[in-house]
């Protein structure tokens, strides 16, 4: 009988552990960023390897990774055991995210952490890693720059003035912009051009400096390759050429520098009159309330944020540490390039943050979808501007409304939602 | 026993409809008038009033009466090419099965190879000294040409689907039809006609409803060939899903989708109805 006992106990023993077992050995990260296969490969080799237990790093696109973890939620339990993302994702996710309040991340800035309790009392994902966009230019390209014109305090109109002498020097447009589907087109015109020529991303989106702002990004267009529909990272038409002048994501023009570290410059984003506006990119880690394992979560995020991941991860990713940390000598081209331009571009008089967008929820699609819309049809279709501002803005109020969100810098603060005027 | 058979062997694939089919369609149906808790008609109105809508739908109709006709006719020729033939009829059908085993996407992105800016029909044209340097073909400024990458794919890729069925009609045709035409005097084209065109209705029918059916899902290949550049009803319903996060007016586009298929299948019922005598 008590040997019977005991064989039961180990045979339950055995269950147990073999239940248990993929729950501890391995962690899953389900990630937004890092999408790239070299990316993800070496998120998982550099990056998380040394975290005891081990991670399963799995990036999804931004649609399917909400759809999972939302369907997780609503079972009530998951495999997810760490989520990273864009501020943006994260922020649709805030009332089923852990407080992260103990998490030693004192060397955090304040300004970023103060993100990460997206508008409420608790710590509801922790910076992980930071970038911004950049312009990168062809070294061949430099010849044709106006008269005067300082490459890290260009205007717009010193870049519309630049590409138009390239195009005409070349026999072709030499200006690239991704504006494909997979490209971040509606960044570019949420936090430069248009918080450059009206000081805000929402409410003024169909200001008359508004109207001005998107004739002047026609007449860019016009010296922009047509092909630019189809470009999703800068990185690809750089190195063939086939554009000299580029605008996108620090992490998407990265592979030029890699590639062919003497040929290529970055340099800051053109100012208008309201200012030099760019945009912070931050992406935060955070833990569901479904995580299998919650200590183990925590150990991984307090892991992201040691010096060495935050090194490793700038070399997986092309994102620069959120930590204040001394950077080795030997890192990728990209890194040398993009971090001086940055500097400038943050450091200049009339630097202008425009931020990621803030409380949408859901709705951060959507959002995005009104700037998409808005070029298309200004831009592609060749609609009249004020007739598609007028007719984007009430989409644009409606959304605002529907996910009450108040305005973030550069718009000036709100009470309920952010007003469209 | 006996008598409940059939009805025990229908049972695992009932079982597996309802649950994979039925269901999700009652809950996107569901979800297509249902609106933070409400029922109303307003995925409807807003998927109307988004300014893609009508290009998407007027893009997937053309594409749709462009593919399925061609279709058409290159799978009755070439169904009856394999008929004909006394030797080698198996390895020409297999040929001309191969890209029936090639999935949607990947079938775009053979195309795409094709068209892209440095794609091989650019660097044909640069070869031969036709242009001077390489054009873009899938740009946002001629959209029809976009148009016709996508009918040769979609043409390229699920003619064969239609042709099996075809080949697997004609095959069911007797002999002595044929033979009585022949006596008479029929022409190849006369007995083509009055004889095969007729007797082949019933795999018409079943070959025309699946093809039309998919070419108002086509999906994969256009947003391989045309990203968002042409948009289809399909790629809308994944876009209002996916990067919108508006889950009822993806579910307003299936239905749109679902009652264009459905008045198309009642349609092609209706022309090509055999009555039940006159079947083989």
């Amino acid at each position: 009988m008590k040997s019977l006992t005991k064989w039961r106990m180990t045979a339950a023993a055995v269950t147990v552990s073999m239940m248990a077992g993929p729950a501890l050995a391995e962690q899953l990260f389900w990630s937004t960023q890092a999408k790239p296969i070299e990316e993800s490969q070496k998120m998982r080799d550099e990056v998380l390897a040394g975290f005891p237990g081990g991670v399963d790093y799995q990036p999804s696109d931004e649609g399917p990774w909400l759809t999972r973890m939302q369907a997780e939620l609503q079972a009530g339990s998951g495999r997810i055991a760490v989520l990273g993302g864009l501020h943006g994702d994260l922020s649709s996710l805030g009332g089923d995210l852990v407080d992260l309040s103990g998490i030693d991340a004192a060397a955090v800035g304040p300004a970023m952490m103060e993100l990460g309790s997206l508008g409420t009392g608790e710590q509801k994902y922790i910076p992980w890693m930071q970038a911004t966009y950049l312009m990168v230019a062809n070294r061949k390209a430099l010849e044709f720059l106006p008269e005067g014109a300082d490459i890290n305090a260009l205007t717009y109109d010193q870049l519309i003035d630049w590409a138009r002498a390239t195009a005409e020097a070349t026999g072709g447009p030499k200006f690239g912009f991704p504006a494909g589907p997979q490209g971040l087109k509606h960044r570019f015109f949420q936090g430069f051009l248009l918080p450059a020529y009206t000081k805000s991303t929402v409410t003024e989106f169909r200001s008359d400096a508004a109207v001005v702002a998107w004739e002047k990004f026609r007449e860019l267009w016009q010296y922009t390759n047509p092909a630019a529909t189809n470009y999703s990272f800068m990185q690809e038409q750089l190195v063939t050429e086939e554009v000299w002048i580029a605008f996108d994501h620090v992490a998407r023009v990265a592979d030029a520098f890699n590639q062919r570290p003497e040929d290529f410059v970055a340099f800051p984003a053109p100012a208008g009159p309201e200012g030099r506006a760019f945009m912070p990119v931050v992406a935060g880690i955070a833990v569901p309330r479904t995580t299998p394992d919650m200590e183990q979560s925590m150990a991984l995020v307090q892991y992201m944020l040691q010096p060495e991941t935050q090194i490793a991860t700038l070399r997986a990713t092309n994102f620069f540490p959120v930590i204040a940390t001394e950077l080795p000598a030997d890192m990728p081209a990209s890194v040398q390039a993009a971090g001086p331009a940055i500097a400038a571009m943050t450091g200049a008089p009339d630097a202008l943050p425009a931020l990621l967008p803030m409380g949408l929820g859901d709705k951060g699609g959507q959002f995005n979808q009104v700037y998409t819309d808005t070029f298309e049809r200004i831009v592609l279709a060749g609609q009249d501007i004020r007739e598609v501002l007028d007719s984007q803005a009430e989409v644009l109020r409606a959304l605002m409304v529907e996910a009450n969100a108040p305005c973030w810098a550069p718009d000036a603060a709100s009470e309920g939602p952010c007003p469209v005027n | 026993m006996p008598r409940l058979l059939p009805y025990l062997l229908l049972l695992p694939a009932t079982a597996f409809l309802c649950l994979f089919f039925l269901y999700p369609f009652v809950q996107v149906a569901h979800d297509s008038v249902m609106r933070n808790g409400v029922y109303t008609l307003e995925n409807f109105s807003r998927m109307a009033g988004h300014w893609k809508f009508s290009t998407a739908f007027w893009n997937t109709m053309l594409l749709a009466a462009v593919v399925v006709p061609i279709q058409l006719a290159m799978a009755l020729t070439m169904a009856s090419i394999v008929t004909k033939l006394q030797r080698g009829r198996s390895s020409i059908l297999y040929i001309f099965a191969i890209p029936l085993g090639i999935s949607d996407l990947a079938a775009g992105l053979i195309w795409l190879s094709v068209f892209e800016q440095s794609g091989f029909l650019n660097s044909w044209l640069v070869g031969l000294g036709i242009v001077d340097q390489p054009i873009l073909l899938l740009g946002y400024q001629n959209t029809w040409v976009i148009f016709i990458a996508i009918v040769l794919a979609e043409v390229w890729r699920a003619t064969a689907i239609m042709m099996v069925i075809l080949v697997a009609g004609m095959g069911l045709i007797p002999k002595e039809y044929g033979e009585a035409a022949d006596v008479f005097g029929a022409t190849r084209w006369q007995k083509f006609r009055r004889v095969t065109l007729p007797m082949l209705k019933p795999s018409l029918q079943t070959a025309l409803i699946l093809r039309v059916i998919l070419a108002f899902e086509v999906f994969a290949v256009v947003v391989a060939l045309g990203g968002t550049q042409l948009p289809v009803l399909m790629s809308e319903t994944y876009h209002w899903q996916f990067a919108m996060q508006e889950r009822g007016v993806a579910a307003a586009f299936a239905m749109v989708i679902l009652g264009v298929s459905v008045a198309f299948t009642i349609l092609i019922l209706r022309l090509l109805h055999v009555p039940k005598g006159a079947r083989v």
